[in-house]
């Protein structure tokens, strides 16, 4: 596959890095990235993947756009109120750059679909808003051996780590099971600060574009967190993947994915 | 005793446990905090009995279930 000057000219920016080059361009040309959630995080990491020239761009989401979404979901506008989530944002992709194929995934996921959705992509991005979402999306790329940027983000605070089955720890080497219902804030109940899932975010598409690329060391092994209000970056060593994790240990005691309850406030926004 | 805390040296009491750390540094959510002392995860029944030494290192790891 040849760049046509148009390419060459977009992607200089990227082809002139000596890590990149023409090289690492075609291979983000080539790869597939899924986003599971278009929202504070999914957005940010939207736009910078579909300007990078991320070849084919997956996108879940079984929500619309909200007036309460555009104070951080820069990935869509006034006018899209009421659009779906996944349309706006490709859309909004595909304007930045026409090179890139978006598919849209207009749902929730659960174990019902997640595998199936999942297996089509080399990188996966968790931007989702609930731990039942967070739990499932480790498992389903732990079961189906997929690379995962895993994230969170609330009030001042987010934090991230990348995931590689088989290597590194998963989210679940971290926290065994998700909290009850209620029992820790989400972001509706809490608020975040609308930058946050812009520090984040792209810090999750900097770990998909580097795992494609293959360049440098990627945040396996470590929890990132971030406090915006002590402006404070603090990586956290994880111990070695699996010690007794029900799902990524060599004897797993989790094999079928779970469909952890959802609180009903997070069906909505 | 001199411990380190998310990576900042914190002067203690000596003998002290992980649940008294956990008060002393106000903890949210203490129930489903995950706590690591020297890169190892504490079994939170033990976070009574686990008696900190001169030098761990301690690390809090919270849920954030925000993103959309």
């Amino acid at each position: 596959m040849a760049f046509t000057n148009e390419q060459l000219e977009r992607y200089s920016r990227h082809i002139i890095l000596k890590e990149i080059g023409v090289k690492g361009q075609k291979k983000l040309m080539n790869a597939k990235v899924l986003i599971i959630g278009a929202g504070g995080l999914g957005a940010p990491a939207s736009l910078y993947l579909a300007a990078a020239g991320v070849g084919t761009i997956g996108i879940v989401d079984a929500d619309v756009v909200d007036l309460s979404n555009l104070q951080r979901q820069v990935i869509h506008s006034t006018a899209d109120i009421g659009k779906k989530k996944v349309e706006s944002a490709a859309e909004t992709m595909r304007a930045i750059n026409p090179d890139v194929t978006v598919n849209t995934y207009y749902e929730f996921v659960s174990s019902a679909n997640i595998r199936e959705l999942i297996r089509d992509y080399d990188f996966i991005l968790d931007g989702t808003d609930n731990f039942a979402a967070k739990f499932l999306i480790n498992d389903a790329c732990v079961m189906e051996k997929k690379p995962l940027s895993h994230a969170g983000i609330i009030r001042f605070k987010g934090q991230l780590t990348t995931i590689i089955p088989g290597e590194s720890p998963c989210y679940r080497c971290i926290f065994k099971d998700p909290p009850p219902k209620d029992a820790v804030p989400t972001c509706k109940q809490a608020g975040v600060i609308g930058a946050m899932g812009g520090v984040i975010g792209s810090l999750q598409a900097m770990e998909a574009v580097k795992y494609i690329t293959g360049v440098g060391d990627l945040l396996t092994g470590y929890l990132l967190t971030y406090d915006a209000l002590k402006m404070d970056f603090h990586k956290i060593k994880l111990p070695p993947r699996g010690k007794g994790c029900a799902v990524c240990s060599d004897d797993p005691s989790i094999t079928e994915l779970i469909d952890y309850e959802q609180p009903a406030c997070e069906l909505k926004h | 005793m001199k411990i380190v805390v998310a990576g900042e040296q914190k002067e203690v009491k000596d003998s002290l446990t992980v649940s008294e750390l956990i008060e002393l540094e106000k903890v949210e959510t203490p129930e489903y905090v995950t706590v690591s002392v020297n890169e190892e995860f504490i079994n939170s029944e033990t976070f009574d009995s686990h008696v900190l030494k001169e030098g761990d290192e301690v690390e809090f790891l919270y849920f954030m279930g925000g993103g959309r």
